[in-house]
């Protein structure tokens, strides 16, 4: 199918997009590297007035060392992440993840920024993002907000950001020399959206787990901790049998996952624990 | 609203080209309805086929997933282009002699995503060929006649690195 008309302005500056957009409201959508926004409007399930095309604004390129954490701007394509030395040693859990992301045309094209911002409850990033606790850098009229990961995926394609917004940047926590990461994902075809897929942080002391975050995707409405089981984890050297067999077990009591066109909820819910074992032992073989 | 068109400029296979185009209309459709260059197939029309591969700024995109005005002062090349160019030399032959192709339709993403990996990853296994070449459907061959079609491609020019022995191939852009 072929997308409806729609008006489309591309700013220069990202006060000018951020002006256009509080101007326009509802009736504006913001075009990034528009590998979700494009198909959404081929196959009009997005219909906008007006795209506003982000690409001119400066502010939201490049990768930047903070100190403790890695700043990166909307713009950033997934292929500029993989290729990025300073994720690849400062985030190794988003290093591990960028290679499920789609195919590469589309990483090639397609931004962070624009990941995180829809919010697609089958996507990797937002699972990323949440099992470090990101942080979300938004901008409006009104300034700058920061949101941590945790406050901003709100539901279905659903965020904190607010009608006039943009998300100019995330910033991830430096891994420290005792975190271990861990990322897995099933799907019909390497590329395709996933039936279930797992992004995992454990903070190790004395060879033991005394952290985890089991951050799940493609099982509910938004990305989910996996509370329940990252707690039989902890205290447990990792890939300590009975402490995976119970973590597996407690995932029951963390997921009740959603059917959607890739799975049905008792696939998706096996799945789990599919994947939880396999990213356990990629923790053990990194630690 | 009145219909809005903008004033695209851009290069398309080493030519200049300026046009008058609706915001809405994607650059596949563009290079095919107003350019004539038919070599870029639309398929499904929502990134998941990669019929529709073309290079922008040397690199690999979905032409229907961009729009035409996103490719203001960009450089755009095609198979067509590509294919004069003489760069798929070797893959066109490869292809060929290893029957990885039936109908046709995948074949210009295909080869050009596969160009894609020859130039940057030479080194590519199996493996990697599969994954590299796995956001392009291709519904006759099963595959495994264009992995060792590429694979056969990656072989040879890593024997003429090292033997000294290499079939002639045109510079890399």
């Amino acid at each position: 199918m072929k997308s409806r008309d729609f008006h489309y302005e591309r700013p220069s500056s990202l006060a000018g997009a951020i002006q256009m957009l509080t101007q326009h409201g509802a009736s504006a959508q913001v075009l990034a590297g528009g590998q979700s926004l494009v198909p959404a409007l081929n196959l009009r399930l997005a219909a906008p007035e007006i795209l506003v095309d982000i690409q001119d604004c400066a502010e939201l390129r490049g990768l930047q060392d903070m100190g403790s954490s890695i700043r990166i701007g909307a713009l950033t394509t997934h292929a500029q992440i993989q290729s990025s030395a300073l994720v690849a040693q400062h985030i190794p859990l988003l290093a591990e993840a960028v290679p499920y992301v789609a195919h590469v045309a589309i990483r090639n094209r397609g931004t962070i920024g624009g990941s995180l911002a829809l919010a697609d409850p089958a996507a990797e990033y937002p699972a990323v993002a949440l099992a470090l606790n990101a942080t979300l850098v938004v901008r409006g009229q009104n300034g700058e907000r920061k949101i941590s990961a945790e406050g901003f995926f709100k539901g279905l394609y659903s965020t904190d950001l607010q009608p006039g917004e943009i998300l100019v940047a995330v910033e991830f926590p430096k891994a420290t020399g005792a975190d271990r990461s861990g990322f897995y994902e099933l799907a019909r075809r390497r590329g395709d959206y996933a039936m279930v897929g797992l992004a995992a942080q454990v903070v190790l002391a004395a060879g033991k787990i005394t952290s985890a975050r089991l951050a799940y995707f493609a099982v509910a409405d938004r990305p989910v901790l996996a509370a329940s089981a990252a707690a039989r984890l902890v205290g447990a050297p990792v890939g300590d049998a009975a402490a995976v067999a119970a973590a597996v077990e407690a995932l029951a009591t963390d997921l009740d996952p959603m059917p959607d066109l890739q799975a049905e909820t008792q696939t998706k819910a096996y799945l789990a624990g599919v994947v939880l074992r396999r990213v356990i032992q990629q923790l053990g073989a990194s630690s | 609203m009145k219909p809005q068109t903008v004033s695209l400029r851009l290069t398309v296979n080493g030519d200049p080209v300026e046009a008058e185009v609706s915001p809405s209309m994607h650059l596949v459709d563009f290079l095919r309805e107003r350019l004539d260059l038919t070599g870029s197939h639309l398929g499904c029309e929502h990134g998941v086929c990669g019929a529709c591969s073309v290079m922008v700024d040397n690199t690999l995109v979905r032409g229907c997933l961009m729009l035409a005005c996103q490719a203001q002062d960009k450089e755009v090349r095609t198979i067509e282009g590509i294919s004069d160019s003489g760069d798929l030399k070797e893959l066109q032959q490869a292809f060929l002699q290893h029957n990885a192709l039936q109908c046709g339709f995948c074949t210009p993403g295909m080869l050009l995503t596969a160009l894609d990996l020859v130039r940057n990853h030479p080194d590519a296994s199996r493996e990697e060929i599969r994954d590299y070449i796995s956001g392009n459907y291709c519904r006759c061959t099963g595959y495994q006649a264009i992995v060792n079609a590429v694979e056969s491609v990656l072989t040879a020019r890593k024997n003429g690195a090292t033997g000294g022995a290499a079939p002639a191939t045109s510079a890399m852009s």
